[in-house]
């Protein structure tokens, strides 16, 4: 049940964002930012992409997620229940005792999950070993993984590269989240980033950069990498960190804090208009 | 007792190698030390399920946990201290707290690593991985006892720790010998002290209690194989039947066998616990048997302990 038509996907994107806002706003704790970033790009793999099937989580051949910048949850949770996964009622429950919905994804918690994390840096190695296993088991899985453009000054994150490359992982593709901001400040007041391209061309990756903002741009992008044969994918998808409400774009400040009742409001009625 | 002498590594690596037949589930990590954790071994026979990530212990515990998502059952090795400290917070989030299948297993683990010294003499494993919630840790003092617990750990769905040594000990057990996860080996119904001994310390806590018969003491030897779940009902009875409750272990008296022993008797029966270990120090260069005698936990030690009391009796 793939989703084609750019405006029904548009749609599903935007109910997403309006899902994230809530959540963070009803557990008054969370990361809207780098959430809204995400949304676009959530909702092509879950909508127009990845082979799954909600009714069956579990199911042996279907493609694999794997949230590495974990904090995101709220963007992963919407998506997964606007998908069907489970009731988006529970959305209401987040980072709230007794919710399965915690702080960061927890695989054994919630349906959909595929994997862990939370701790950054981590996840794109297990990405590479799920798409070694589905290589040894010819299962014909793809595993997308999608990591922050901060979370690349850990490095895991290249040593997992260096493998996904080694091992000609074509069924490997990982997206960047390229808003440009991290939790301190921008992503070039930390390290030198200007050449994320090259580094993971160097890497021995099959780089393509879209705007991460752009359906068309997205699905394009993803239907490239399928067609690359003997080497993973990176998407280095450009966003805007806290896209969608106006007040949270490009800033830091809404990396990880919960908006007020006043802030809610005005974030909802731009994101119903 | 035999003459005999093996390193646990290499019944690991020679269990490992016959694991791969039987389980076709069955994938090794290793970290560009295969051939001196042994797991060359199963490389050689089984090089489409044998991964060298490198130097790259982070990335191989993350490889792990993406692979035994797809039911495969990932061995990881390096040496102890690069197994655990060095990924302890790979292990902690990506492997424990989602409880999956993989089983880490660290070579070279204590102070019998010898001449590399303290970076490699890893003294704190037992100490981190037995903090973790849904890990179980096993540290085995023998050939026979290695070959069951790696055949063993494959059936239990869920992350393990196996802590193996560098040095050649002698094989203490007969082939036909039964063990069970979770439970001791009690050696000897001695009364006069309980020596409860681990990994590489077993046979020197076996050679006390023949020095000791000599000297007319009858002591037991309890070989804690499972540090975690620890055999809370041996420690208990022993500690009811025996005069005295002596730990010795190749690890760090702070965390180890020692701590856990402590820690059941303290709840269930309190009772004065001698701990023999390393004590809140590193490790230093040396020869394997020189650092035994340095650090006291070796037969002479444990000997002249039982004879003499530490002092405050």
């Amino acid at each position: 049940m793939k989703i084609t038509s750019i405006d029904a996907l548009k749609k599903i994107a935007n109910d997403i964002r309006k899902d994230i806002i809530e959540e963070v706003y009803l557990a008054q704790s969370g990361h809207p930012g780098g959430s809204l970033s995400c949304a676009d790009i959530l909702t092509v793999l879950y909508f127009n992409q990845m082979n799954i099937n909600p009714q069956k989580p579990d199911a042996e051949g279907r493609d694999r997620f794997v949230l590495s910048k974990g904090h995101c949850s709220p963007a992963l949770y919407a998506t997964l229940a606007r998908k069907g996964y489970f009731d988006k009622e529970l959305l209401k429950t987040f980072r709230k005792i007794g919710s399965n919905l915690q702080g960061h994804p927890d695989m054994n918690k919630v349906p959909g999950v595929d994997m862990t994390t939370g701790s950054l840096g981590q996840g794109l190695s297990s990405a590479v070993g799920m798409a070694l296993a589905s290589k040894m088991d010819s299962a014909g899985c793809r595993v997308y993984c999608l990591i922050g453009d901060g979370e690349i000054d850990e490095g895991q994150i290249w040593e997992a590269a260096m493998t996904a490359s080694k091992n000609e992982l074509d069924n490997l593709c990982v997206i960047l989240d390229n808003n440009g901001l991290q939790l301190e400040t921008s992503i070039d007041e930390i390290v030198e980033p200007s050449s994320i391209s090259d580094k993971f061309m160097s890497f021995g990756f099959n780089v393509i950069e879209c705007d991460g903002h752009n359906i068309s741009s997205l699905i394009d992008a993803f239907n490239s990498a399928r067609t690359k044969k003997g080497m993973p994918t990176i998407i280095i998808a450009k966003t805007v960190k806290g896209k969608g409400v106006s007040f949270m774009e490009n800033q830091i400040s809404w990396h990880g804090k919960a908006p007020n009742e006043d802030e809610y409001n005005k974030a909802m009625e731009e994101l119903s208009k | 007792m035999r003459e005999e002498k093996i390193a646990t590594r290499q019944s690991f690596g020679e269990a490992l190698e016959k694991l791969g037949e039987e389980n076709k589930n069955v994938v090794v990590i290793d970290a560009d030390l295969a051939k001196s954790t042994k797991t060359s071994l199963f490389a050689k026979k089984f090089p489409d399920r044998f991964i060298d990530v490198g130097i790259a212990e982070q990335n191989m515990i993350g490889i792990a946990d993406g692979l035994s998502t797809f039911g495969k059952v990932p061995f990881v090795s390096t040496f102890a201290a690069f197994a655990t400290g060095r990924v302890y917070d790979q292990i902690r989030c990506s492997v424990a707290y989602p409880k999956l299948n993989v089983k880490i297993c660290g070579t070279h683990a204590g102070v019998t690593v010898g001449e590399d010294g303290a970076t490699h003499q890893m003294l704190e494993d037992i100490n981190l991985m037995r903090g973790l919630p849904n890990m179980t840790v096993i540290s085995t003092s023998d050939d026979v006892q290695t070959k069951w617990a790696v055949e063993e750990i494959s059936k239990i769905d869920g992350p393990v720790y196996l802590r193996l040594a560098r040095i050649a000990t002698p094989v203490i057990y007969e082939e036909n010998q039964k063990f069970e996860i979770g439970k001791g080996v009690q050696i000897g119904n001695g009364t006069d002290a309980t020596i409860f001994a681990t990994g590489v310390t077993v046979s020197e806590a076996l050679k006390a209690q023949e020095l000791l018969k000599e000297r007319g003491f009858d002591v037991r030897v309890v070989d804690i194989h499972t540090i975690k779940p620890i055999d809370r009902e041996l420690i208990v009875k022993c500690a009811k039947e025996t005069d005295k409750i002596i730990t010795v272990e190749d690890h760090s008296i702070i965390g180890g066998l020692g701590t856990a022993v402590c820690e059941v008797l303290a709840e269930e029966y309190p009772t004065k616990v001698i701990r023999l270990g390393i004590p809140d120090c590193f490790g230093k260069s040396g020869k394997a048997a020189d650092l035994m005698k340095y650090f006291r936990i070796d037969a002479q030690a444990i000997c002249q302990l039982v004879v003499n009391g530490d002092g405050e009796n």
